[in-house]
């Protein structure tokens, strides 16, 4: 760990100024640089201490009034604070009653320690996982090299990565909660180093490797998440969540799923199903929500939708299981709801 | 040395208990009746430090503070071989805070071209360490240290290494100093080549038996097999390290060891002192798990920078470099051939392995299929194969966790050939009684006889039954002893270097004490792991129970007859004629001649009585001189899995496990090694896997979420049957369990799973990957 100054940041506007006007070396982004945001500070650390960061100053925006607010109103729907901790979300009432599975989802992210530690900004804006990536002996195309090494057929040890969307590099993003965030289409709110606010929809907010490999999502440096904003769901919605993992007591996904569907009767009017752990970002199923539309869902639709998911799957040496294994997890959340 | 005879227990209670005579030296204190009949031993007793350990007073070797301590951290390699042209440290040692630098040189002569630096060897070999005013400057100055390296092309997995144009690991005999994989490995400078060492065929249970092919002849079925087991990496609580002050006088050494008394030996030796100026002290320890017996890189690399800075100097490794560097499970490929006849009797059994322990040596396996069975045919190939990753280490067991992985399959495997019970089976072929015990008891406690035909479970989570069993030798190390004394207030105190590695070593020494003196558990004192104290063993092998209670025992006999000769001068009376009783010392026929033990030395011509005893041999001697006593440490685990077949995970539901350790002596701390045991089987078995980027060299997932061991969801509910075995081999008859634990749990758990799914798996860690493509759900 190199030496860094700290700055405890008062306002979100006291944070961008700071960031802004001083310059940290920056993770891997030719784009831009600033001083990086820590909340939780749990990914930020780990990043340090691998030698993959080295910040000349942290910003630590964890104790700034006002980010740590959640609040649900019916007809604006459910705005979670930047600052808001996983162990917040996963009990807060309202989550519970109206938003079924991000309630499961945080529930089953990572451990109870970490969820009190853990912001839902930063674990929006966390960086992935892949040993490759966290490995600073590795140059890896996300690091400026010319490289994927998990993708290599011959030594790749890619047994967890992407079977979607793997053309490029195949990480895949480590936030569990965004597979439930995207499947109820929530929105990130943000400002940008002049400090105007931007609100994007949470799937613009993921950007796949394949559009830049520099990024995981639009967040230039010194961008700060404000609000993470939920729209209510419909009446007669229901959702629901699964995460398989090797290891119940806690692990990272190897593929999971969240459904939110608004049911007519026992037929499906709307629904969007969004997988994680399948690519480098959360996707949704679009093709397969297509073909649930105005059906009942049983075991032969719902096997079908996961089907229709996987079709386009691509599993590079290792990780052919996670093809049976998503057809399975995306018949038991649709079941769920069903 | 003049004899008497005596009676003792012999055989398992509730059994075929009965009695044997032996003849002892005189010496040796009377035979203990069986556990029933004693106060301290044998009972579930509280452990003697247990309220410093849930307080957080105990001390381990990272909590040591010492006046004007400073932090080192090593320099490791970061690719996987090389020779190294040269070595910058200016920049770390102008870092403000930096007392020293010291680099490693070659001082083995492993031929590599290099004259200054030793060839790198693997990612995480130690090059350099640091001495700082604080780790984050260590740390800090490490990173500033310029390694030029002339790298060369290496190899990191086993098939890779053995064709014949594989980069060498070693181009000459090896220097590398080998650390205990199983008994009867391939040995330093043994002939090999390419990567390849060995065959090792032999183990001290002699070597092949019989006529392997005439024995398949005479077989009615055969089974055939290949079965593969991963590296696996040590990963105790606390990590490998030590903090050291080198002062004129002596260094004093403060480690995380499972050898206090090895590590003296070992830095008196490097630094050519006499070992009575090196001082070992482990007062609490925080696992080891067999990677724990010697100083290490990090104990020279201490002492040095404690030399050159004249300051005491801690030196912990972290997880990623415990990971890398400080030992492993070796992998294995082991081929299996095993002939029976229709009725179960075994004409032939053959074994083939191959295994890496990196750049050490150790991946033997073959002591299970050499000794569980009686087989009048045995031959068994065992290699060794080098690759440019760390070192292996001895782990709880070696060898035989992966060679029971593929024996007890084969013979469940055999069983259901046959169309026999696999307990049926075991019945017919093992001719330990214990472990026949064990399959009773074991059996009825799990419901066995529940267990349905192999893939009959119905719908998607398929429950299973499977069960294994294991042996281990009982070991005893000789060089064993124990001082007691008793001082003037009736306080007792028991010294010896031998250390409490976590598995209540403490403890038993007290309940043997004070069972002999008549004394409370909680009224001895304990002062072990330091070196000052007379030597004890290591704590490998599971040889600590078995090998220092008895002089424990016998040490404080002797105090009790030396206390007894004076009271009985005082008193006018032989002291044949007392007892220690109750905190008391009575007189057998004259109830007016009592004392309490505390009062006893009071006014005594010496203020305290003392003695020191060592190990003496078995009573019905060894099986071989060197301290390989009789019997073996028998066990039998039931397990019971429940396997998604749409998901592929499996969740371990129940695990009974029956053991037998000789006498038991506390029977809360036997259960505790046991759950032990079985949960590191669960992770063997499941979870832990060692994965290795063989184009760069380096170990992917040293940390520890990636690295998965077993957290409370994934433990399975462990129910424990321990059967009292008497073999009237010490004044204790007891033996350790530490080992025996873990043997058997991998393999139970596969044969439940196939049990389950009706589908062999014959790789482990069984991941939900190996079910689903096991299950043909996997499209390639
Ligand atoms: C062992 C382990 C297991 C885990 N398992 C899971 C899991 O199953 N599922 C899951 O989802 N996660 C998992 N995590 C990840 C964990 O949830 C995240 O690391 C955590 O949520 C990060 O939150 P934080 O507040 O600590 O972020 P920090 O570490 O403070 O920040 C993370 C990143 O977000 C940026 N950031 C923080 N706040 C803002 C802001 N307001 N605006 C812009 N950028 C910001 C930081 O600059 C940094 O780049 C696991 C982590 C560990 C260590």
């Amino acid at each position: 760990m190199n030496k860094f100054s700290w700055y405890e940041a008062k306002s979100v506007e006291d944070a961008i100024e700071q960031a802004n006007s001083t310059v940290s070396e920056e993770i891997y982004t030719p784009t831009g640089k600033a001083s990086i945001y820590k909340s939780g500070g749990i990914d930020v650390w780990d990043m340090v201490k691998e030698g993959l960061i080295a910040p000349q100053m942290i910003v630590n925006v964890r104790n700034i009034k006002g980010l740590d607010k959640m609040s649900f109103d019916p007809d604006s729907g459910l705005s979670i604070g930047a600052n808001v901790t996983l162990t917040e979300i996963e009990q807060s009432p309202e989550v519970s009653e109206h938003y079924t599975a991000l309630q499961q989802a945080v529930a089953h992210a990572a451990t109870p320690q970490l969820r009190n530690m853990s912001t839902l900004a930063g674990n929006l804006a966390q960086r992935t996982r892949c040993w490759y990536f966290r490995s600073a002996d590795h140059p890896c195309m996300r690091k400026g090299g010319d490289r994927c090494y998990a993708r290599s057929q011959q030594t790749g040890q890619n047994e967890n990565h992407a079977i979607l969307d793997n053309g490029s590099c195949v990480s895949l993003h480590a936030s569990s909660v965004a597979t439930a965030l995207l499947a109820y289409e929530a929105s990130i709110v943000y400002l940008d180093a002049k400090g105007e606010s931007h609100e994007v929809p949470i799937e613009d907010f993921f950007v796949s490797p394949s559009q830049d490999i520099w990024r995981e999502n639009i967040l230039s440096p010194g961008d700060l998440i404000t609000e993470i904003k939920v729209p209510t769901p419909s009446s007669g919605t229901r959702s629901h969540y699964v995460k398989q993992v090797a290891r119940e007591s806690y692990d990272w996904s190897l593929a999971d799923v969240a459904v939110v569907a608004k049911m007519n009767g026992n037929k499906c009017e709307k629904i969007t199903i969004a997988l994680g752990a399948a690519a480098p970002t959360p996707v949704r199923a679009y093709r397969a929500e297509e073909a649930l539309i105005n059906q009942v869902i049983n075991k032969e639709s719902a096997k079908l939708a996961g089907e229709t998911a996987m079709a386009s799957a691509r599993p590079l040496t290792m990780n052919g299981y996670k093809v049976p294994l998503f057809l399975t997890t995306i018949s038991q959340a649709l079941l769920e709801i069903a | 040395m003049e004899k008497r005879k005596e009676i003792f227990p012999l055989g398992i209670p509730g059994h075929n208990l009965g009695e044997i005579e032996r003849e002892i030296d005189n010496t040796e204190p009377p035979a203990w009746p069986i556990n029933e009949e004693l106060k301290e031993v044998g009972k579930r007793i509280n452990r003697i430090d247990a309220r410093a350990k849930v307080t957080g007073q105990a001390k381990y070797t990272s909590d040591m503070q010492l006046p004007g301590m400073l932090y080192a951290k090593f320099l490791r390699a970061n690719v996987p071989h090389a020779t190294i042209r040269s070595i910058d440290t200016s920049k770390a040692e102008n870092l403000p805070g930096v007392h020293a630098v010291h680099i490693v040189r070659n001082t083995s002569e492993e031929g590599e071209a290099s004259e200054t630096f030793p060839g790198v060897k693997y990612v995480g070999q130690p090059l350099a360490g640091v001495a700082a005013d604080t780790l984050d400057i260590a740390k800090e100055a490490v990173s500033l240290i310029e390694v030029n390296y002339d790298e060369k092309s290496f190899v990191i997995d086993l098939e890779d290494a053995m064709q014949p144009d594989a980069p060498l690991v070693f181009d000459a005999p090896m220097g590398a100093q080998v650390d205990g994989g199983d008994v009867g490995v391939v040995h330093e400078g043994d002939k090999g080549e390419g990567n390849l060492r060995g065959p090792s065929t032999s183990s001290f249970y002699g070597g092949p038996r019989g006529d392997v092919e005439q024995g398949f002849a005479e077989a009615d079925v055969i089974v055939e097999q290949t079965y593969r087991t991963q590296v696996h990496t040590h990963m105790p609580l606390e990590t490998h390290g030590v903090v050291i002050d080198w002062t004129s006088d002596e260094m004093l050494v403060y480690a995380s060891t499972q050898n206090t008394a090895n590590v003296r030996n070992e830095l008196a030796d490097y630094f050519d002192l006499p070992k009575s100026k090196v001082r070992v002290i482990c007062d609490f320890m925080g696992g080891g798990f067999g990677a724990k017996h010697s100083a290490g890189s990090f104990g020279p690399m201490a002492a040095t920078l404690s030399k050159k800075t004249g300051r005491p100097v801690w030196l912990m490794i972290d997880r990623k470099e415990e990971h890398l560097a400080e030992g492993n499970r070796p992998n294995s490929i082991q081929t299996l051939k095993i002939g029976a006849r229709n009725d179960g009797t075994l004409t032939a059994i053959d074994q083939k392995s191959y295994g890496t322990a990196g750049v050490g040596l150790g991946a033997g396996v073959g002591r299970v299929a050499q000794v569980l069975y009686e087989c009048p045919n045995f031959r068994t190939e065992q290699y060794d194969v080098l690759t440019h990753a760390g070192p292996g280490a001895a782990w709880r067991a070696p060898g035989n966790v992966q060679g029971a992985f593929g024996v007890e399959q084969a013979i469940d495997e055999l069983a259901e050939k046959l169309s026999m019970d696999p307990l049926a089976l075991r019945d017919k072929i093992d001719k330990s009684e214990v472990r026949r015990v064990e399959r009773m008891r074991g059996a009825e406690r799990f419901g066995w006889s529940q267990r349905k035909k192999a893939g009959s479970s119905q719908g998607t989570i398929k429950k299973g039954m499977g069960m294994a069993q294991s042996c281990w030798p009982r070991f005893v190390t000789l060089n064993s002893s124990v001082e007691v004394r008793v001082l003037n207030d009736g306080s007792v105190e028991i010294r010896s270097s031998v250390q409490d590695i976590g598995t209540g070593t403490k403890t038993v020494l007290a309940q043997v004490v004070a069972e002999e003196l008549g004394l409370k558990t909680t009224d001895i004192t304990v002062r072990i792991g330091d070196t000052l104290f007379p030597d004890g063993p290591g704590s490998g092998g599971s040889v600590v129970t078995g090998s220092i209670t008895p002089p424990a025992r016998n040490a404080a006999y002797e105090v009790k007859m030396k206390l007894f000769e004076q009271l009985a001068a005082k008193w006018e009376t032989e002291s044949g004629k007392l007892v220690a009783r109750d905190g008391q010392i009575l007189h057998i026929e004259d109830a007016s001649k009592k004392i309490a033990f505390k009062e006893a030395l009071r006014g005594m011509r010496t203020g305290q009585i003392t003695a020191t005893a060592s190990r003496t041999n078995d009573y019905g001697g060894f099986q071989q001189p060197w301290g390989l006593a009789y019997g073996d440490l028998g066990s039998v685990q039931f397990a019971e899995v429940s396997v998604n077949t749409d998901t592929g995970f499996v969740k371990v539901d129940r695990i009974v496990a029956a053991h037998s350790c000789g006498r038991p002596l506390n029977i809360g701390q036997l259960e505790s090694q046991i759950n032990g045991g079985v949960i590191q089987g669960v992770s063997y078995a499941l979870y832990e896997n060692r994965v290795m980027d063989s184009s760069t060299g380096h170990f992917m997932n040293a940390n520890a979420h990636q690295y998965k061991v077993p957290y409370s969801m994934e433990i399975p509910e462990i129910e424990i049957e321990i059967v009292e075995e008497y073999t009237a081999s010490s004044s204790t008859d007891a033996y350790g369990i530490g080992e025996p634990a873990n043997i058997a749990t991998a393999v139970a758990i596969a044969n439940a799973v196939y049990n389950a799914i009706g589908v062999r798996i014959y790789e482990i860690p069984i991941t939900p990957a190996r079910i689903l493509k096991a299950l043909n759900k996997v499209y390639e």
